[in-house]
């Protein structure tokens, strides 16, 4: 059962306040104090990702963050109901690997491919302007920056969406 | 806290001082500071991003695309940040291989000048 739930509609101003609850919540469930940036930036990728995603599919729709506690792992649930196979996605490939797991599916869909552990990311797949500036990196980049901030990433489809659950474990319990 | 911006020319260089949150909801006025300052022929930037406590990737793509646009002239972008926080998602994005990154402002000019 999630600690906490939050919606929220998809407008960009949002997604801070997304970030300070995920980050308050993972600090009242007493994960370590070095971890919360990590937290916050994930979970505002994550999040950010799926404002994109609605307000390209379905602007009126809310979307979904959980945030839970189970005594040993915080995890953070972020939910999107856009279409999965609007933009041509390909079946989503869950990324149990811990902090290095693929994000195919999501990354599809969004038009390039998750970066790799130290790899140059500003190439294809880009949003470019008129005049082939690049105005925003694609979106697999924040899943792969997720990927290297969770311990645990997963990414699947839902029934009119996508889930990204990030999880990270308490170390300060073990300390 | 919300996005401050402010700029000065420092040796024929523009400083761009940052301060705040860059992410998906700020970073399209620091995209739009970068292509004013383009867009007046100010080719050599450096951003200060001492003062920046949160960059996500949205801000990176804006970072990125004013480096393209100042190449574009044969000029530079370069980025002064000492935050760990903030260097740590240029080090996930590989964009460390990217951008100059130096420890002041200062230093960055020197370096600049030095390449000349």
């Amino acid at each position: 059962m999630a600690t906490v739930e939050v919606t929220f509609p998809p407008l960009p101003a949002h997604v801070r306040t997304a970030r300070l609850v995920a980050t308050a919540v993972a600090r009242r469930s007493g994960i370590d104090e070095s971890l919360l940036d990590e937290v916050r930036l994930a979970v505002g990728e994550a999040c950010s990702r799926a404002v994109e995603a609605h307000r390209k599919h379905c602007p009126g729709q809310p979307i979904r963050v959980a945030l839970c506690d189970d005594g040993e792992r915080f995890e953070v649930v972020v939910t999107d109901a856009a279409p999965a196979d609007a933009d041509g996605e390909a079946p989503v490939a869950a990324a149990p690997q811990g902090g290095h797991g693929t994000a195919r599916g999501a990354a599809a869909r969004d038009g390039g491919t998750a970066a790799g552990d130290g790899a140059p990311v500003a190439g294809g797949g880009t949003t470019a302007g008129a005049d082939g500036v690049i105005l925003q990196l694609p979106a697999s980049v924040g899943l792969a920056v997720i990927t290297g901030l969770a311990d645990d990433v997963h990414i699947s489809p839902t029934g009119d969406g996508t889930s990204v659950a990030m999880s990270w474990k308490r170390r300060s319990a073990t300390a | 806290m919300d996005l401050k911006l402010g700029h000065n020319n420092k040796d024929g260089i523009e400083v761009v001082d940052v301060e705040g949150e860059i992410d998906v909801y700020t970073a399209p006025r620091l995209r739009e500071l970068l292509i004013e300052l383009v867009n007046k022929k100010n080719y050599q930037l450096v951003v200060n991003m001492e003062k920046v406590e949160f960059l996500d990737s949205t801000g990176l793509g804006v970072l990125v695309g004013g480096l393209k646009r100042v190449r574009a002239h044969d000029g530079s972008l370069d980025l002064v940040c000492t935050q760990e926080r903030i260097l740590k998602i240029f080090r996930i994005t590989g964009l460390t291989k990217v951008f100059g990154i130096y420890e002041s402002v200062d230093q960055a000019i020197a370096a600049r000048k030095a390449e000349k």
